[in-house]
């Protein structure tokens, strides 16, 4: 009976699809209920994500690769294989990725580009990795520098996903001295929706929850000032973490895997960045919710966050200055005691001369003043 | 600059100039008072008082015999202030992350909890103090810009490390480094003004002490 309720599904549309593939609506609903708690949506419309989703046509979707090491590509692919996630992301009409479609070359291209005809002003362009603004040879596709291929596809994009901190943010190719002079994908286009879905790499339900968002509302969901949604980034690991108890108890962890860490107790001193990362590794997690790299044992690195990588040592505790020394300080010092002594010298001499300048007044010289 | 670039910079650079000033203004300073010096006071002691020096910077850190009763605001916020900033300072764990990053010395912290509720109580008495000095025409009328700015200057780190703690007002990370801001300013302004006492207070104490024992007035 349910498998008939999906089989009623309109043909060509995601319905179907789950159809198709024994997903029944029960299942479906589950889906749909998790979904919206986590976009932080009333329960209410988790039914009406179901019946917006069932119903929607297959959105095509265009992914561009740039200056990225396809981790973003691999983590939202494989880590939920084979959950629901992965299913819905299997019925979107993924119409150009290098690493995921089986044509190359010019036939590769020329998919590209009839996706973008035949979906103009409609269809979803991912991005992962950032773009070289310095030689265009740094990092081109079928002759087509990476600049050129983002602002010929966005034109015609509904919607635009930055994927991973580099199309987000710039990322690692962006971390100083920046060799390729890269740049994210807001600093080149300023006329479309972009949602930034940081990370390296972002989690996957992140990318299901902008889809769903999308496919049922037409819309981008809630932004933050860094064009992140709310409702993922909303908190940080910090705020959100197993192990923050222990910092408010001020017990640490010295080293890595020491009796304290293996207690499960703040990895503050190990250098986490937990308190300034704005992501939901602790509470979505990882590896279909086995855990987060602070439940293995590591700080967060602060992945999601813009120029993270720039943002001092990463096994430095926040609270240490990122390139303060003590032999700094003892340079300091010495060039303290050396003004000292000028000043010590010049008050000296100061006094030296008042001694010396000092005239004594006898009782003989004082004279009453008339009034 | 987003607010992690600004906390970086705030940890980076901008921390590295204040520490420098600081470390640099403390050590001119204390050559300048040092250096000064006076003349050797070669009168013969009216009492032969060892040790006046040192009692008096213990005896002159309590109050005297009915004093409390006579001013108790300025004593008892006075105390409530300085313990609750020595603690904040001193025992919260980050900062003593701090301390251990340039000195390679660290020690047990307190619990977050405990150094919030010393926050708590050196702001209060800060405001309480300052209530006084305004209300009080005597403290009024002895107090200049320079009172007013070292009040300032210590009251900015405790107050925005608690909104940071707290989250209140702005996003985390902004806040923090705008706690570092503030604490880079104290930095800088603490060896030029009235807050050079942290380092002289006991110096004072202890000349005042030896001087007046000379003199027959022990401690």
């Amino acid at each position: 009976m349910k498998q008939k309720q999906m089989m009623d599904a309109l043909p060509g549309t995601v319905g179907e699809g789950l159809a198709q593939r024994g997903v029944d609506r029960r299942e479906f609903l589950k889906f749909c209920t998790a979904m919206t708690a986590m976009l932080a949506l009333p329960p209410s419309m988790a039914s009406v994500m179901a019946e917006a989703i069932a119903r929607a046509r297959r959105q095509s979707v265009i992914w561009l690769s740039f200056q990225e090491c396809t981790g973003c590509t691999e983590s939202i692919t494989r880590s939920h294989s084979p959950t629901l996630e992965t299913l819905i992301f299997d019925l979107i009409s993924l119409d150009y990725h290098h690493t995921l479609q089986a044509a190359s070359g010019a036939a590769a291209e020329h998919a590209r580009e009839q996706a973008m005809k035949d979906n103009d002003g409609k269809y979803l362009l991912i991005v992962d990795g950032s773009i070289p603004m310095g030689d265009p040879g740094y990092s081109c596709i079928a002759g087509i520098s990476n600049y050129d291929m983002l602002v010929e596809t966005a034109k015609g994009a509904a919607a635009i996903v930055a994927v991973g901190t580099c199309a987000a943010y710039g990322g690692i190719p962006k971390a100083d001295p920046n060799p390729t002079g890269a740049v994210s994908v807001s600093d080149i286009v300023k006329d479309k929706p972009i949602i930034n879905v940081p990370g390296c790499p972002p989690i996957p339900v992140v990318m299901t929850g902008v889809l769903a968002h999308f496919l049922t509302f037409g819309s981008i969901p809630e932004l933050d000032a860094l064009g992140r949604p709310k409702s993922f980034y909303g908190e940080t690991i910090h705020d959100r973490c197993y192990r923050r108890p222990f910092y408010d108890q001020g017990k640490f962890a010295e080293t890595f895997d020491d009796e304290a860490a293996r207690k499960g107790w703040c990895l503050f001193k190990l250098g986490c960045k937990g308190p300034v990362t704005y992501n939901a590794c602790a509470t979505t997690k990882w590896n279909e919710g086995t855990s987060f790299p602070i439940e293995s044992g590591h700080g967060c690195i602060g992945c999601s966050e813009p120029n993270f990588w720039d943002a001092g040592p990463l096994y430095k505790a926040l609270s240490m200055p990122v390139s303060g020394t003590g032999s700094m300080l003892g340079t300091a010092a010495a060039a303290g005691a050396a003004v000292g002594v000028a000043v010590t010298w010049y008050n000296r001499s100061t006094k030296a001369q008042a001694k010396a300048a000092h005239a004594k007044v006898t009782v003989q010289e004082l004279t009453r003043e008339e009034k | 600059m987003n607010h992690l670039d600004l906390l970086t910079f705030a940890r980076g650079s901008a921390l590295n100039w204040a520490l420098i000033i600081f470390v640099a203004g403390v050590v001119l300073r204390l050559f300048e008072i040092f250096g000064l010096s006076r003349k050797t006071d070669l009168a013969k002691p009216r009492i032969d008082s060892p040790g006046s020096g040192w009692r008096t910077m213990l005896t002159r850190s309590i109050p005297p015999q009915g004093m409390v009763k006579r001013d108790p605001v300025t004593y008892i916020a006075g105390y409530v202030f300085h313990l609750g900033l020595f603690l904040a300072i001193f025992f919260f764990a980050p900062h003593i992350e701090f301390f251990r990053s340039i000195t390679g010395l660290s020690w047990p912290a307190l619990p977050s909890a405990l150094v919030d509720a010393s926050v708590v109580a050196a702001i209060v008495a800060l405001a309480v103090l300052l209530a006084h000095r305004l209300n009080n025409p005597v403290k009024r009328l002895l107090s200049t810009f320079s009172d007013y700015l070292a009040w300032t200057v210590t009251l900015l780190p405790l107050l925005t490390g608690y909104m940071a703690y707290h989250h209140l007002m702005l996003e985390y990370t902004l806040m923090l480094a705008l706690h570092l801001f503030s604490v880079e300013l104290l930095l800088v302004l603490l060896p030029f003004t009235k807050l050079f006492h942290t380092f002289s207070v006991f110096v004072s104490r202890w000349y005042n002490g030896d001087f007046f024992g000379r003199k027959g007035v022990a401690s």
